[in-house]
């Protein structure tokens, strides 16, 4: 028994270990704002100074009114509502198909035959260059846009997905077999729930990529949302509203990063107490 | 022979960890293990068999690593099997415990089996209980498996992930997932050698006190004599793919490694293994 103790008093001590290193976190996360905030204000100093004009980048100071204006008109709410239903639509159609085909691929000899040559091969296409088609076959609403991100969306989740099938333990397998499990069972308690990381890791990537292409299908004939928003802008040389819009983009694939994280943080939280001890 | 399967997935998964250990594609059973109801044994050994080798031969390629092997364990039997490395220990555990589907002769095994792993072998994302609990039939399955983590003093640690858990307790957590089944052969893959000296002496506790409240016939894979000695009712010596030697220990337990006739059935099992007890081969 006094063994079973001193394992557990050796990982309370393990587990006390990234607290204390949690303690000096905050002041060295401030000092890494440093940096930055030196850079706005040489900017903004440029800016006043004449160093930069306005028609090449607009003064921060400018950026911040413009985008309260923009707020406040609902020009830059609109055009955000507009860009998200094209990123939700695209990636809800891509993360499907995707984890679907992964699932036929992964769980099945035959399925991998039938499928996963194909994804390969469309995987080496440049997807981007596939506009010119895109609009051909589909014209310049928003099906071209919708599709292009779904087709971007599916592969970092079919190609991951598919790797954490292929890579569950063959061992548990093997407990499976003797624990007498279905297939059903061994599917839904080892194999699914084997692949989960390495899905995570999958949306995180297809996530990044959807806004990518969010931003070169706005690019292409749009008469609303946040590409469409830029483009105005360039016409006129609004280099305050350019920015603005490049800020929202950025804004917008943090709070989706985010949103993974935390769905990390839930689905794997029996890795995340190995990790922290 | 073997007839191939078609590609279903626990075929596919135990197939790809076949190809690896075998080099070869697994199939599906020539004759598969013959499940009967287990009855239990009221007296001490039942003169049922709880499993039956017969002619049991496993080639690698042309490597022969069991070599007609005929093997009886009586219901309710400790039986302990030594041997070198490469001496086929782990492939006939492996053929009892229904992994292995490329063997001839014939295997029979009456009522269920369960096997506790070298390495535990815990899904890591199920804690303890689901762990314990997994695949289990009949009603209650998480209060069964509770019982069962408190049988095998792992009470407290029922709801813990699996990575949270020493190495002597994740190997009772794996003991407790074989138990519960209620088997009437319990096979055990050197369930103790990753551990320390100290907790695989608990270990071994532990387990003749599981083995005498529930009685599964056991069969335990070691290279440890000692271990041997202190657990089995008959002790066997695996060479070249067959039972080279035979043992009967009727010391009666708990039994202490200094005990005399343990003393020289050690010599006499090291000498069977090849090894002089000095250590000088």
């Amino acid at each position: 028994m006094s063994v079973l103790e001193l394992g557990t008093a050796a990982r309370a001590q393990a587990r006390a270990r990234p607290h204390t290193r949690n303690r000096w976190r905050p002041g060295a996360s401030w000092r890494r704002w440093i940096s930055p905030l030196v850079l706005v204000v040489a900017w903004q100093v440029a800016s006043a100074a004449g160093l930069l004009p306005a028609r090449l980048l607009a003064a921060p100071s400018a950026i911040a009114e413009t985008a309260v204006d923009l707020v406040r008109t609902g020009v830059l709410p609109t055009a955000v509502a507009v860009s998200l239903q094209r990123v939700l639509l695209g990636f809800a159609a891509g993360a499907i198909a995707g984890v679907g085909l992964a699932l036929v691929a992964g769980l099945s000899r035959p399925g991998e035959n039938a499928v996963d040559p194909i994804m390969q091969m469309l995987r080496a296409l440049p997807f981007f260059g596939l506009i010119p088609l895109f609009i051909l076959w589909f014209g310049i609403g928003e099906a071209p846009k919708v599709l292009l991100i779904a087709l971007a969306v599916s592969f970092p989740l079919y190609l991951n997905t598919f790797a954490g099938i292929r890579g569950v333990d063959g061992r548990l397998a093997e407990v499976a077999k003797t624990l007498k499990l279905t297939r059903a069972q061994l599917i839904g308690h080892i194999v699914l729930p084997g692949a989960l990381p390495q899905t995570l890791v999958g949306l995180r990537q297809s996530l990044g990529v959807a806004w990518l292409a969010l931003i070169v299908a706005e690019q292409v004939n749009a008469s609303a949302g946040l590409g469409y928003m830029i483009n105005d802008a360039r016409e006129f040389l609004r280099t305050d509203v350019i920015v603005v819009g490049l800020l929202v983009y950025s804004a917008l694939g943090l709070l989706t990063d985010g949103i993974v994280r935390l769905l990390e943080r839930r689905a794997l939280s029996w890795r995340r107490e190995f990790l922290a001890g | 022979m073997a007839a191939r399967v078609p590609g279903g997935l626990t075929g596919e998964l135990a197939g790809e960890l076949a190809d690896e250990l075998n080099g070869g594609p697994s199939s599906e059973p020539s004759r598969g293990l013959s499940s009967e109801p287990g009855d239990r044994p009221s007296d001490r050994l039942s003169h049922r068999p709880a499993a039956a080798v017969r002619q049991l031969t496993r080639r690698f390629g042309d490597r022969t690593v069991l070599d007609r092997l005929d093997l009886e364990i009586a219901g309710g039997e400790f039986v302990a099997l030594l041997g070198r490395s490469g001496s086929g220990k782990s492939t006939l555990l492996r053929a009892l415990a229904g992994l292995d589907q490329e063997i001839d002769g014939s295997l029979t095994v009456a009522g269920s089996v369960a096997v506790a792993f070298q390495e535990p072998r815990l899904v890591p994302w199920k804690r303890v209980r689901a762990n314990v609990a997994l695949g289990l039939g009949g009603p209650d399955p998480l209060d069964r498996a509770d019982t069962a983590l408190a049988e095998v003093g792992l009470a407290e640690r029922s709801g813990a992930w699996p990575l949270t858990l020493s190495g002597g307790e994740a190997q009772r957590a794996s003991l407790a997932r074989a138990l519960v089944r209620e088997p009437s052969l319990l096979l055990l893959d050197e369930p103790f050698s990753a551990l320390d000296a100290l907790t695989r002496i608990t270990m071994h506790g532990l387990v003749l006190e599981l083995w005498a409240a529930h009685r599964p016939a056991v069969l335990l894979v070691t290279h440890d004599v000692d271990e041997a000695l202190l657990l089995a009712d008959r002790v066997l010596v695996l060479d070249a793919g067959r039972v080279a030697h035979e043992t009967v220990i009727t010391t009666p337990r708990p039994r202490h490694r200094d005990h005399p006739d343990l003393i020289a059935l050690r010599a006499t099992l090291l000498a069977a293994l090849g090894v002089s007890p000095e250590g000088t081969t």
